[in-house]
């Protein structure tokens, strides 16, 4: 790790106006930048300590009637306690409840989470000379490498590394926005969706952040279907590990069991926090059957591209969803 | 093993301590957290970053090259070797201290970013009479480890588990103490412990 400089500034002007510099990143939990730092993944000369800003909004969890404000710099555990948002969406906390461990939510922050960089074994490993992401135009040790916890859906020929986490796929299938502050103009808010960008030839760029950009906060607004919501996440192990093959559900039934709205997101199987929208059309409109909930699931992974050893993800993927879908509908709200 | 002339000096790493050139200048007096000003960017990657915080009850002030992790500042400089090193990326949970209450890995927190904070580590965790804190005495009942090396990690989060109220059952105890591993597989203890411990330090 090359040496480096450090400050913390108090407002985002200035924070925004330190990222002027040149190999400066910003750091909150630092539960991703400082681990790829001392790989060497990550290359910086000065870090902005962007945890001391001192606007209260930051940190702030806000319920209105039409919406659900989270600050950037809210803390995953303190947003996963919260009981006015598990009785809202209890998507939000289950999502959270399964990721990482207690230690590392009470370090990361919700802004850092949605930017955490992929686990893919070669990404991390600079012994790999091959790594589009990391060392662009190098080739990809991954597509005939050890691939078994790759993606099948938004892959390129580039790259297949997985995109990790859970609570962002979370914010994909709620129409979440994200609230960015820049060095120049006004803030900007844009959908979750089009936060990350598939890797296609350039993997290595892997948002739509300007450099001198930070996320602010994020909004979500109030549907109905928020409270019939689950998260549903296969592993290896039981805890503390990241998603196999994961999904993120929200309903709104008719009375007579009819699907009005559905909300969508995979994880553990996308290059970027997925919005299955196949999946939504074909669930809208119809009662949530077992058979229904099967055609929601093959058309989530109509398009998936499979390596020698993740084609298992299909078939779990799905399965996960099923599971997922069927679980949201028989749920008490 | 204390005393025997055959082995190191038990107090060789207050050599190495003296040998980093590292400044400690412990304070008496526990302070309030004060508010901590905002730091502006040295030009000198190089240049030592000073930091005070309280650490275990004690007001310290360490000078920090900018890429110490918290863990290796309280172990190399001010001292308290309990927090251990283990994977060094997260993973573990052997460096597990309590930061402002919070439960956290200090191999990922830079030390230059707990400025201020309040730390607690397995050193302060007995009372000041010396009587073991109910977590490390169930620890000790329930025989909750066998090598050792990853307990004071498991005993903080242990203590936090409980604080934050989710050991209320097995299942509970078993997911919120995931993110500590234990090489020895001592878990059922750990379990066993912490149910002890639990009505001892709520009673």
């Amino acid at each position: 790790m090359q040496p480096i400089t450090y400050e913390r500034p108090e407002t985002v002007e200035a924070a925004v106006r330190a990222l002027g510099r040149p190999e400066t990143l910003f750091v909150a939990g630092g539960t991703t930048v400082f681990d790829l730092m001392k790989v060497n993944v990550l290359k910086a000369s000065h870090l902005v300590d962007v945890t001391r800003l001192r606007d209260p909004r930051l940190s702030a969890i806000e319920v209105s009637d039409t919406a659900i404000r989270l600050g950037a710099l809210v803390r995953m555990a303190d947003l996963a306690a919260h009981p006015g948002i598990r009785a809202i969406c209890p998507l939000i906390p289950l999502s959270l409840d399964l990721g990482a461990s207690e230690q590392i939510r009470n370090m990361a922050r919700l802004g850092g989470n949605v930017l955490q960089r992929t686990r893919c074994a070669y990404f991390r490993d600079t012994s790999f000379e091959a790594c589009n992401k990391r060392n662009p135009g190098s080739g990809c040790a991954a597509l005939d490498g050890h691939n078994r916890q790759h993606a099948i859906l938004g892959t390129s020929t580039a790259c297949i590394a997985i995109y990790p986490g859970d609570f962002p796929q979370v914010l994909a299938a709620v129409d979440a926005q994200v609230e960015i502050a820049g060095r120049q103009g006004k803030p900007r808010t844009i959908p979750f969706t089009d936060l990350h960008r598939l890797p296609g030839e350039t993997p290595d760029v892997e948002t739509v952040l300007k450099r001198d950009e930070l996320i602010t906060g994020f909004l979500i607004p109030r549907g109905p279907w928020l409270r019939r919501s689950l998260y549903l996440k296969i592993r290896d192990r039981q805890s503390y590990a990241f998603a196999l093959a994961s999904a993120a559900v929200a309903l709104d039934l008719a009375p007579d069991g009819t699907v009005r709205e559905a909300r969508v997101g995979l994880g553990g199987v996308a290059t970027v926090p997925w919005r299955a929208r196949e999946a939504e059309a074909a669930l809208k409109g119809n009662a949530l059957t077992e058979a229904i909930a099967h055609r929601a699931a093959e058309a989530a992974f109509a398009g998936a591209v499979t390596r020698s050893h993740n084609h298992y993800k299909i078939p779990l993927g799905k399965q996960t969803l099923v599971r997922a879908l069927l679980g949201a509908a028989a749920m008490e709200v | 093993m204390p005393g025997d002339p055959n082995l190191p000096n038990p107090h060789r790493r207050n050599f190495l301590r003296g040998s980093a050139g590292v400044a400690i200048a412990p304070f008496a007096v526990r302070a309030a957290r004060a508010e901590i000003p905002a730091l502006d960017a040295s030009e000198d990657a190089r240049a030592l970053t000073a930091v005070g915080m309280t650490v275990n009850g004690q007001r310290r002030r360490l000078s920090v090259d900018a890429r110490t992790s918290l863990l290796d500042a309280l172990r190399d400089q001010a001292g308290l070797t309990g927090a251990k090193k283990g994977c060094d990326q997260g993973q573990c949970g052997a460096c597990t201290v309590h930061v402002d209450r919070r439960r956290i890995l200090s191999c990922l927190m830079f030390a230059v970013a707990s400025d201020g904070a309040d730390i607690t580590t397995i050193e302060g965790l007995a009372g000041e009479d010396g009587a073991l804190h109910p977590m490390q005495a169930s620890f000790i009942d329930q025989d909750a480890f066998q090598c050792g090396f990853c307990t004071p990690g498991q005993i903080l989060s242990a203590v936090a588990c409980v604080k934050e109220g989710h050991a209320e059952t097995e299942a509970d105890i078993r997911e919120y103490m995931s993110g500590n591993l234990c090489r020895c597989a001592a878990y059922p203890n750990i379990v066993a412990a912490i149910r002890q411990a639990k009505p001892l330090m709520e009673g």
